[in-house]
């Protein structure tokens, strides 16, 4: 069936059924590759997109519950020439390994520097719950994470 | 040239890393027009930022911005066979092939530039890969390079730069793939969506004795989407159109397959090796003094790890093109394996096919940590593509299919003894170890070290497993304490076939051996009533060992006999990884409630010359987490049939809330050889929370992971 979606602020028809993880009618349909598979029940992280300013896995939601929802995709965080101050932040601190866990924390980050300016320790640990990674970078991310906090609140 | 009557040659000279067996220099390098380089390597990026510090090697040799280098993915059509990309001796292999053939590279492009311009070598200076004479004149490499320049193999007649005029060498380049990867552009083999992609999904078995029974697919055949099912023997795929449809399909193959299950697994315990002896090749493989002295006072332990899993966070996948037409009986290949090569040789042996029509490129996956499925989902593809010619078919393996079907790390059990003199001095010391083998990749000897081979109607024998020799060792890698005993005796007992199938995970038995080791000597200086750091030192002779302790030492500002306070607790562990490359030196504080949490960890570290000083820091934060994890959480489980383990909340790992902080020291040493940084924190983490543990509590853990329950179990004990 056609299906409509609002994705880093246009709309895109999708052809799949209804029950169609969005996962897969983002990389597949949409060309977003940017969030990726990792376990597809909700326990890693690594398809973390934002539905209307919530991080949700998007492994775990069908594509008809997110019609008529704002989505966001790492592909729409910064451009090239205009990175997020987070994606800026993960590269000053060099924070990935094989970076394959990357895009979903990103997008963690995202929501919760959005509704929290100025992060706990704790408060960002918490909001990654949810993200797993595997290479042990987590450290770094949590540097970045504050870093690009400060750099956003111009501090 | 009148080969019969030349002379003996003399003994070969070897040339460095692996330009030894790929001599060629344009096999490695090529200088373009364009004003770029292009840079061939037979290694493959892991997630360990490996790449980014081979690039460094040869832009320090050539003179060149690092920017100008382009570095092409490894693939059999072009690359130097490098064999694997493991152990941590992607730095020694191609780093310093690449660092020679680059000093040779500029040597005959300065030849050229000295005719060209009228004058010596001598008054030439490089900048940028601008050569200039010192009375006036320049000409760049892109200038002055021809096809033929680098149409010759490497000599001996080269020296490299030495570590005081390095300028890129030693530096913390930022990572060249980073950018990509935070801004989610295509980045692995999982994002490659060539036109008229198909989706592929594998039914395995029940168990890894089982065999299918009889399945009836005619409906799976008609689903939506279905392109083809395919059956051979107990191999058993389909393809479909969209991804979720394959999915789909797949579990409805899942629900109607019959599996006979095969004969029962044993119970899921490392002492089961003990139970194996009468199958294992036992090899005393080092002896010093007499090790039947006797001291003062006798002790021993014996320590146990389980089965561990890789858990990358992407499952493997693969992506196979079947040629049709004029290009039908070739294969075209893009995977993540870490040995394009070996596993171009064994999946010629399965499809029957030369090998040279078999073209595989690397395309990265994430974080690999050892072999894991990267192999076998390759051969998957293959085998769907295969039925649909002229389509590619990408094969992404389902989360539980990585948990049941990657190869495991073996488990292992490591007995030691050892005897203290009145003085307290360790006199005699034996080690003996039990595990499985711990290498069954591709391009073993005498089968195919492929899943799907082994489930064909005509299997192909699964090769001999493997265990690699001394001095780096498989199970018995760290079995030789560097410590200094006087009399000791260190036994190997390789049992080679295992219950669930296991191969090299990060630092492979060096993770058990340096583990055991670092907690008996802990207890070996309570009982000596020694500080744990002075009772180390006094048992070393090896400088760079001593300097990474009493780095650690002071880092975490350790102080001498300190104890514990019931809940919270240091310990210290050290261990040379292989005992010929890294020094690592690791101070663990953990803090018990209910269960263990590791607060914070400290390493000292020594890898020879730091090519990339905050790569390697990177990659040691990476392993020290991981160990924390493997330590305190990790074991794979399995039942009679087959591996119970299928999620992440079946094999939790460390997540945000619970990692450590973590503080890193580099001992830099230009001068000594560079070293792989990714493997030699396994063992020490394990060891310093296992003493960390013991220092808080009293109580002494030896069987990893240190689960609450064994926490418990150990205090009312
Ligand atoms: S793939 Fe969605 S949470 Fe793992
Ligand atoms: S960087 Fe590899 S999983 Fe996070």
């Amino acid at each position: 069936m056609a299906l409509t979606i609002q994705v880093n602020g246009k709309s895109h028809e999708v052809q799949a059924d209804a029950e169609t993880p969005l996962l897969y009618a983002l990389r597949n349909d949409l060309g977003l590759i940017g969030t990726r598979y990792g376990c597809g029940i909700g326990q890693c992280g690594t398809c973390t997109v934002i539905i209307d300013g919530k991080p949700v896995q998007s492994c775990d939601v069908p594509v008809s519950a997110v019609v008529g929802k704002q989505i966001t995709t790492v592909e729409a965080l910064g451009s090239d020439a205009a990175m997020h101050p987070l994606q800026q932040a993960f590269i000053a601190e060099q924070a990935a390994q094989c970076g394959y866990c990357s895009s979903g924390i990103l997008m963690a980050a995202k929501a919760l520097l959005d509704v929290n300016k100025d992060p706990s320790d704790a408060d960002i640990r918490k909001a990654l719950e949810g993200n797993l990674c595997r290479c042990g970078t987590h450290s770094r991310i949590l540097r970045a994470i504050k870093r690009a906090a400060k750099e956003i609140r111009g501090a | 040239m009148a080969q019969a009557n030349s002379p003996a040659p003399a003994p070969a000279r070897k040339l460095p890393g692996s330009l030894d067996t790929n001599r060629r220099l344009d096999r490695w390098l090529n200088i373009n027009a364009d004003g770029t380089v292009t840079l061939y390597t037979g290694k493959v990026e892991i997630g360990q930022g490996i790449l980014t510090a081979v690039m460094q090697m040869t832009a320090e040799e050539l003179d060149i911005n690092v920017s100008r280098l382009r570095l092409k993915a490894a693939s059999t059509a072009f690359s130097p066979d490098e064999g694997i990309t493991s152990g941590s001796r992607s730095i020694q292999e191609s780093g310093l092939a690449l660092r020679h053939v680059a000093a040779e590279t500029r040597d005959l492009l300065l030849t050229r530039a000295a005719q060209k311009l009228g004058v010596t070598l001598e008054s030439l200076t490089v900048a940028d890969g601008v050569v200039s004479a010192r009375g006036g004149g320049s000409v760049t490499y892109w200038e002055l390079a021809t096809p033929d320049l680098l149409a010759r193999e490497a000599t001996f007649d080269v020296t490299a730069k030495l570590p005081q005029e390095h300028v890129v060498v030693g530096t913390s380049l930022e990572r060249v793939d980073i950018p990509n990867k935070v801004t989610g552009k295509p980045s692995f083999v999982q994002d490659m969506q060539p036109p008229g992609l198909l989706h592929g999904r594998i039914c395995r078995p029940s168990g890894p004795k089982a065999t299918l029974k009889s399945i009836d697919f005619k409906e799976v055949e008609q689903m939506p989407g279905v392109v083809a099912v395919v059956r051979d023997g107990s191999f058993l795929g389909v393809v479909a159109e969209r991804e979720e449809q394959a999915i789909r399909a797949e579990r409805r193959l899942a629900r109607i397959a019959q599996w006979n299950n095969g004969p029962d697994l044993p119970a899921n315990d490392p002492r089961h090796l003990l139970t194996l002896q009468a199958q294992a090749e036992s090899e005393v493989i080092n002896t010093k003094g007499d090790p039947a002295t006797a001291g003062a006072k006798q002790f021993s332990a014996e320590y146990t790890k389980p089965y561990l899993a890789h858990a990358s966070l992407a499952p493997s996948c693969a992506l196979a093109h079947w040629g049709e037409g004029k290009d039908s009986g070739k294969v075209w290949i893009w995977t993540h394996s870490q040995g394009i090569y070996p596993l171009r040789g064994d999946m010629a042996q399965v499809l029957g096919l030369p090998e040279h029509d078999i073209i595989i490129t690397h395309a990265e996956g994430a974080g690999c940590y050892g072999h894991n499925a990267a192999d076998d989902v390759t051969l998957d593809a293959v085998l769907l593509a295969r039925a649909v010619p002229g389509r590619p078919v990408r094969v992404q393996w389902m989360r539980e299919d990585e948990f049941a079907w990657e190869p495991f790390s073996s488990p292992m059990v490591v007995k030691l003894n050892a005897a203290l003199d009145d003085q307290g001095n360790i006199v005699n010391w034996s080690h003996e170890l039990w595990s499985h083998a711990h290498s069954t990749r591709p391009g073993g000897k005498g089968g195919v070290n492929l899943l799907a081979a082994w489930h064909l109607e005509k299997p192909l024998p699964a090769a001999k497993p493997g265990n690699p020799p001394l001095p780096g060792g498989g199970s018995h890698r760290n079995a030789v304490p560097l410590y200094d005993f006087p009399n000791q005796k260190i036994t190997n007992h390789l049992i080679r076939q295992s219950p669930l199938r296991t191969s090299a995970l990060r630092a492979l038995g060096g993770h058990a051996n340096a583990y055991a080791i670092e907690c008996f000597i802990d207890e070996l200086a309570e009982a000596a009533g020694a500080d744990p750091v002075e009772f180390r030192l006094r048992h070393l002779k090896d400088a760079r060992a001593k300097a990474v302790i009493e780095k650690v030492a002071k880092m975490a500002n350790w102080k001498p006999n300190e104890k514990g306070d019931g809940e919270r607790g240091r310990g210290i562990a050290f261990a040379r990884y292989k005992n010929l490359a890294a020094y690592i030196a690791v101070i663990a504080e953990v803090h018990i409630a209910e269960e263990v949490r590791v607060i914070k960890l400290w390493g000292a570290v020594d890898v020879g010359q730091a090519i990339n000083p905050d790569g390697v820091i990177n990659q040691i934060e990476g392993g020290m987490i991981q160990s924390a994890s493997w330590t305190l959480k990790e074991r794979v489980d399995f039942d009679k049939v087959g591996v119970t383990t299928r999620n992440w909340l079946d094999y939790p790992i460390l997540s945000f809330v619970e990692v450590p902080e973590i503080e890193v020291a580099l001992i830099n040493r230009p001068d000594a050889p560079p070293v792989g940084a990714g493997e030699g924190t396994q063992g020490p983490v394990s060891g310093a929370i296992g003493n960390a543990i013991y220092n808080a509590i009293g109580a002494r853990l030896r069987d990893m992971p240190f689960t609450r329950d064994r926490i418990v179990a150990a205090l009312s004990a």
